[in-house]
């Protein structure tokens, strides 16, 4: 029924240690905030992986993920898998212009054909 | 007649029902806000410009403090039980609950100052997704806290008939709390900071 | 609920314990409303998704007669309809926008589904795996509610000024948002219920088929209806979010101001919307359709389940490639997730982006091919039994076949640059549901009623449902090919009447709507049938089609708890016809013989 008690003061120690870190993350990310970065693109990036890291600390310590089953793995992987598509696809059909002229293109060429007829 | 595996796991999955069941609506819990992550992103992408600074980053980081404390205060609550220490369990419960109350204060706080202003989520596309993230993430807030005040009252006499079910109810509301508490791990970088 | 005690002597003594210790006589309301019980619960879902099935019909109906005979009067019903929808009895086009917006939403979301998943899910799946009950009893029984208040708002929003929601079942903004009137406000809270509903049902649906198998059914043994009904629960669980989150979205946009999904100077009637803008008019649509292609897969996968289990039974042989289709349903759900943005070829995507969901589609159609194929591998050296449900069965391969194949060209996007918003579409995505899924529920309903109820449905009224039904159904919906290739648009209140392109196609509608017609009287039979068997049915025993899966070893109704034994599986789900055996059947409950 309950866990040997040792283990879980080793446990509760465990928590107290992971809450801390969590704590210093949090107080890194909003001193990074302050530190005005050079470019969006690493702001957001190194605000991610440090999110990331608080999160993966949760997941795996507090919610027990470290340990957890086959079936919660899998059913989690597969959320992962159609949470990244969720976010990515959507983004790549309103900016993927591979192949498709951006509307500059189309009104620059259109600018430079009228200006050839107009001097014909 | 009795449903089998409701407390006792099934040996070949290793897992009890209520483990399972609270894991896969979590899944879906991910979806829901991933769906507004996206949102978010679809919409910055698409604007001309972006505000920043509109947001107070203190009460946010605070916020974020007060939440990481509650989900140390709910994981403990739970080892408590395991421990069989009762009270020092339900203790943790509720003093879990009130850190939960203070975060939606606080967040009361935020809203009220935008508001009398005249800035609500028709001012822009910006405070829009605020309001919708952080408004659906109280929401999941509220309802743990009432789960919560369930347990650590009412719901407490399943203590005494059946201690590992209670435990087990315990540690599913857990999992549930460290969630709502890692969306607010991604949502203040990206509301408050990015 | 008594329980016919004919089990063994040496009975479990476990159950019995437990139905003496539990029994105590629960009053009307928590019997018979607020049930616990899967079996109830899943006949609650059943009658009221076969109710709104009628209901969503019979707006196509009446559709059909304006399209038919455009600005024409409506007969008979004409009158009740009122000023407001169709003054003089003739339709407005505002009203034919809601009987076509409300015709999908109902079909789909509030009598497909919950027949085939609420419904059929409920009461079958936990007995073909041997379990007492869903998992979770409680959160079923709220499922069930949670799903009735989103019909009452659905069906109620008919009532309130301005109508229902009339913007399409796939109320894109920013007609839904600006435009329409306040029926798409109970639109969008009825989703919010429906879809609440559906994701309490899909965590029980799952949990329950992992964790309450019976002793002795691994996963490779499960009859292929619970392996359907395992991934549609996935489906659910998982695409069903990003909808929910739109529907809150689309809420604030017309009640809170917010301009998600309002671009900035959009203009409307020449004046300028007084909204901050910025929003995305694709964006509804992504997060619809992320929901409403694994949407689609949730409408055939449970009936495909259907006919696996009614073919087996009347074929008398194992299902052909088990772990064929078992696979392909698994690829199938997955597939299904990354495929959505086929239905907006349409809206301005790279090609790039658009080569990928071309190519997706094109792979999501192999494991449905997979599935059919096997099906109807099935049927070779087999010893045919045409009763009723295996009619329906039998029908739903080629009508499938034919939804499928005409899927094709619309995958593609130079195809689809022709045939998109045409019938062509309709005709498509109605031969996959109407005649695909809609009969293989009728094989279910068939198969499975003696389960229920302990009678048989009668076979007469059976087979002239049956014959009337395909006959007219292939009049419906055969034409809308021919009117989409020639051009024909959807949603035009007018039967296209107004394009001069379409003169040629006009004279289907005539066709169609006699067929709709003709196809509705045939449904006569059915309902009769249903209702009076109940009372007047031929009496049966537990398994009267000589069936070899679990549930037929539950008494005829099963009792609380189902199993008076404890359910014990010896071999796989479909054991017909082994050699050497004493019959043509070895049910997978029976123990070996010594």
């Amino acid at each position: 029924m309950s866990e040997h008690p040792v283990d879980m003061r080793k446990s509760i120690r465990t928590y107290g240690i992971v809450g801390g870190l969590l704590f210093v993350f949090t107080a890194i990310t909003v001193g990074v905030n302050l530190i005005h970065v050079s470019s969006v693109a690493l702001a957001i990036t190194i605000a991610l992986v440090i999110a990331t890291m608080k999160g993966t600390m949760v997941a795996a310590i507090f919610m027990h993920l470290n340990h957890e089953k086959k079936w919660i793995y899998g059913a989690l992987v597969l959320t992962v898998v159609f949470f990244v598509v969720l976010i990515l696809l959507p983004n790549l059909t309103v900016s993927d212009t591979i192949g498709t002229p951006s509307s500059y293109t189309i009104s620059a060429e259109q600018a430079a054909h009228k200006a050839e007829k107009a001097e014909k | 007649m009795e449903i089998p595996y409701t407390v006792e796991p099934r040996p070949d999955s290793g897992l009890a029902n209520g483990k399972l069941g609270i894991w896969l609506f979590l899944a879906s819990e991910v979806m829901l806000f991933g769906a507004l992550f996206s949102t978010y992103i679809l919409l910055r992408v698409g604007a001309v410009e972006w505000p920043h600074g509109e947001l107070s980053v203190k009460l946010g980081a605070i916020n974020t403090f007060i939440l990481i404390a509650s989900s140390v205060t709910m994981v403990v609550a739970w080892a408590k039980l395991k421990m069989n220490e009762f009270s020092k369990g339900r203790l943790y419960i509720i003093v879990t609950a009130v850190l939960a109350l203070v975060f939606l204060v606080n967040k009361y706080f935020e809203y009220a100052d935008h508001f009398s202003r005249g800035e609500g989520p028709w001012h822009s596309t910006f405070l829009a997704i605020y309001f919708t993230l952080t408004g659906l993430h109280g929401l999941h807030i509220l309802g743990g806290i009432v789960v919560m005040a369930y347990l650590a009252g009412p719901g407490a006499g399943l203590w005494k008939k059946n201690p590992d079910q209670f435990t087990n109810r315990v540690e599913y509301t857990g999992l549930y709390w460290h969630f709502v508490d890692l969306v607010w791990i991604f949502l203040f970088p990206v509301l408050y900071l990015l | 609920m008594d329980t016919t005690a004919t089990g063994t002597a040496h009975g479990h003594e476990h159950a019995h314990e437990h139905d003496h210790a539990h029994h105590e006589e629960l009053g009307f309301l928590r019997k018979w409303v607020f049930s616990l019980d899967h079996k109830v619960i899943g006949i609650q879902y059943a009658i009221t998704g076969l109710l709104f099935l009628l209901f969503g019909f019979t707006l196509m109906m009446v559709m059909r007669f304006q399209l038919a005979y455009p600005g024409h009067p409506i007969p008979l019903i004409g009158p009740w309809l009122g000023d407001a929808n169709a003054p003089n009895g003739v339709m407005l086009p505002e009203f034919y926008n809601q009987l076509g917006a409300m015709h999908g939403t109902i079909m789909v979301f509030l009598g497909v589904v919950p027949l085939a998943v609420g419904g059929f899910g409920n009461f079958v799946m936990p007995l073909q795996i041997g379990a007492p009950d869903m998992a979770f009893p409680k959160l079923n029984m709220m499922s069930y509610w949670v799903y009735f208040c989103g019909g009452v708002t659905m069906f109620a929003s008919f009532f309130i000024q301005g109508g229902a929601a009339q913007s399409g079942w796939t109320s894109y903004p920013p007609l839904s948002v600006v435009v329409a009137t306040n029926g798409q406000v109970y639109w969008l809270v009825g989703m919010i219920f429906l879809i609440t509903s559906s994701l309490l049902g899909s965590v029980n649906f799952i949990v329950t088929i992992v964790q309450l198998r019976a002793k002795g059914l691994s996963y490779m043994r499960l009859p292929f209806f619970v392996w359907a009904q395992l991934v549609t629960s996935f489906l659910l669980l998982l695409a069903f979010p990003p909808l929910e989150a739109a529907g809150v979205l689309q809420l604030m946009d017309r009640v809170a101001g917010t301009s998600f999904f309002l671009p900035s100077g959009l203009v409307i009637s020449g004046k300028p919307l007084t909204v901050a803008g910025g929003g995305n008019p694709l964006l509804w649509q992504h997060l619809f359709w992320f929901l409403a292609h694994p949407e689609v897969y949730v409408l055939i996968l449970p009936a495909m389940g259907i006919v696996g289990e009614v073919i087996a039974n009347n074929t008398r042989k194992p299902l052909w490639g088990y772990k064929a289709l078992v696979y392909a349903v698994i690829f199938l759900g997955f597939m299904s997730f990354i495929v959505w943005a086929h239905h907006m070829f349409m809206t301005g995507m790279g090609t790039t982006i658009s080569a990928f969901f071309q190519t997706t589609t094109m792979i999501i159609s192999i494991p449905s091919v997979i599935v059919l194929t096997a099906m109807l591998l099935s049927l070779w050296g087999a010893s045919i039994r045409f009763t009723t449900p295996m009619l329906f069965a039998l029908a739903f391969l080629p009508m499938f076949g034919i939804g499928g194949l005409t899927g094709l060209p619309l995958g593609l996007a130079p195809s689809d640059i022709h045939l998109h918003d045409t019938y062509y579409v309709i005709g498509h995505f109605h031969y996959v549901v109407a005649p695909g899924t809609i009969f293989a529920l009728f094989a279910g309903v068939y198969y499975w009623f003696p389960k229920a109820t302990g009678r048989m449905m009668n076979e007469t009224l059976g087979k002239i449902h049956f014959w009337g039904s395909i006959v007219a159904i292939n009049f419906v919906f055969m034409p809308m090919f021919i009117q989409g290739l020639g051009g024909m648009n959807r949603r035009m209140y007018d039967g296209g009447m107004q394009y001069a392109h379409n003169a040629g196609l006009l004279k289907w509608n005539i066709v169609i709507g006699v067929a709709a017609w003709a196809l509705g009287l045939f449904q006569l039979p059915f309902i009769v049938n249903f209702f009076g068997s109940m009372k007047w049915g031929k009496l049966v025993d537990r398994n009267p089609w000589q069936a070899t899966t679990l549930e037929w070893s539950a008494p005829s109704p099963p009792g609380h708890g189902n199993f008076v034994v404890e359910p014990v599986v010896y071999r796989g789900p479909y054991e017909y016809s082994v050699p050497g055996a004493p019959s043509d059947f070895t049910p997978s409950f029976e123990p070996e013989r010594s």
